[in-house]
């Protein structure tokens, strides 16, 4: 049985998934974040999706089941393509969008040959509560070391736009929170009644709400020194030392 | 095994991204100078704060009237902050390094939550204003 909260969170994060899409529309950068326009739109019609399966055969129904984990794999699939959007913008003054779009057929192939084998692994094709949270474990950490490697560039190429920046990390949030609320789940099944269920709809609304905050807060020209931000304790006092 | 391994290198990369997150929230605000009001206000000397100051700047950001624009860098910056200190308290025996950095992260914090004051007190002055020149 669902609780306020949880409608709650449905209605908020699809208030807020379709706000960035408004938002982006009209401040004319659709075409700029194209793949996040999408994803966002995608993510607008799973969340109905979602609660129409919910309103039709209720939250413990193997039909709500299906439609909450496919739909959810395929939107973190899709987010690979907003991580592959950002790849691009980073790596635009260096003229390897041509490798960035193979990288990303490669990474759609490989993903589809990994759930396929997945699938074909387990003895029968039921969805099993280990089937699909071991699977979404995979997807999303697979997000998180897409997106770990993108910081790592945005670092490396001392990229100073504040709102690349921004959207990049909020998503480093989201997948590794995912990953990591999965992995648990996975270890401690037991955790999940009263704590680990609310991991998803939390990093699901953070996503939004922080890609959100972005766009309205800080302009395209924003400019923000990337060695102030990424710089570890480590770093930090060695340059400490050294001045 | 696998999941045990995704779970350590998730949280870990959770915690670094969230550092950088809000530090780029911070960095936005540290290139604002405080205004003679506020220093006044949260008794500040100077443009220096301490990392102390961090709850009673808050209680006076509380106090003026809300501008939604910095909610949201409140909240983020808030949870840095306590991470921060409770970082502090763990490293101070076994890595005095670690605990300054930690110290100097707080003192960013403040910093932030002192410019947050300014901005709404800017804010409620042109409110009050307007409503002035309405009557």
């Amino acid at each position: 049985m669902l609780g306020p909260l949880d409608y709650g969170f449905s209605i908020l994060s699809l208030m807020i998934e379709a706000y960035v899409v408004v938002c982006l529309c009209v401040s004319k950068n659709y075409l700029r974040y194209l793949s996040l326009n999408i994803y966002m739109l995608a993510a607008v019609g799973v969340t109905i999706g979602q609660d129409v399966a919910l309103l039709h055969f209720g939250v413990s129904s193997q039909v709500y089941g299906y439609v909450y984990y496919y739909t959810d794999a395929l939107l973190t699939i899709s987010l690979f393509f907003v991580i592959m959007g950002f790849y691009q913008q980073v790596f635009h003054q260096m003229g390897v969008g041509k490798y960035v779009r193979w990288a990303s057929i490669l990474l759609l192939s490989a993903t589809a040959l990994f759930s396929y084998l997945v699938v074909r692994r387990m003895p029968s094709h039921h969805l099993t509560n280990r089937f699909v949270v071991e699977m979404s474990q995979n997807l999303y950490f697979v997000g998180v070391v897409l997106t770990y490697l993108l910081w790592g560039a945005v670092v490396k190429l001392r990229e100073t736009r504040t709102r690349l920046i921004q959207l990049v990390l909020a998503l480093g949030i989201f997948f590794s929170s995912e990953a990591a609320g999965y992995a648990l789940r996975n270890l401690f099944p037991g955790l999940e009644a009263n704590f680990l269920k609310w991991v998803p709809p939390i990093a699901g609304t953070f996503l939004p709400l922080a890609w959100a905050y972005t766009f309205t807060r800080i302009p395209e020209q924003a400019r923000l020194e990337t060695a102030r931000v990424a710089r570890v304790p480590a770093q930090q006092l060695t340059a400490h030392q050294h001045s | 095994m696998i999941a045990a391994l995704i779970c350590v290198i998730s949280v870990a990369a959770l915690l670094q991204f969230f550092v950088s997150y809000s530090r780029s929230v911070i960095a936005a605000y540290q290139k604002s100078e405080l205004s003679e009001q506020v220093r006044e206000v949260a008794r500040i000397e100077g443009q220096q704060v301490r990392s102390e100051q961090f709850g009673q700047l808050v209680q006076l950001v509380r106090l003026c009237p809300q501008k939604s624009d910095d909610q949201g860098d409140l909240a983020v910056v808030r949870i840095y902050y306590g991470m921060m200190g409770w970082l502090g308290a763990l490293a101070r025996s076994v890595a005095p390094g670690v605990c300054k950095w930690a110290e100097r992260e707080r003192v960013n914090c403040t910093y932030f939550a002192a410019v947050a004051l300014d901005r709404r007190i800017a804010y409620s002055r042109a409110l009050l204003a307007q409503q002035m020149s309405e009557h």
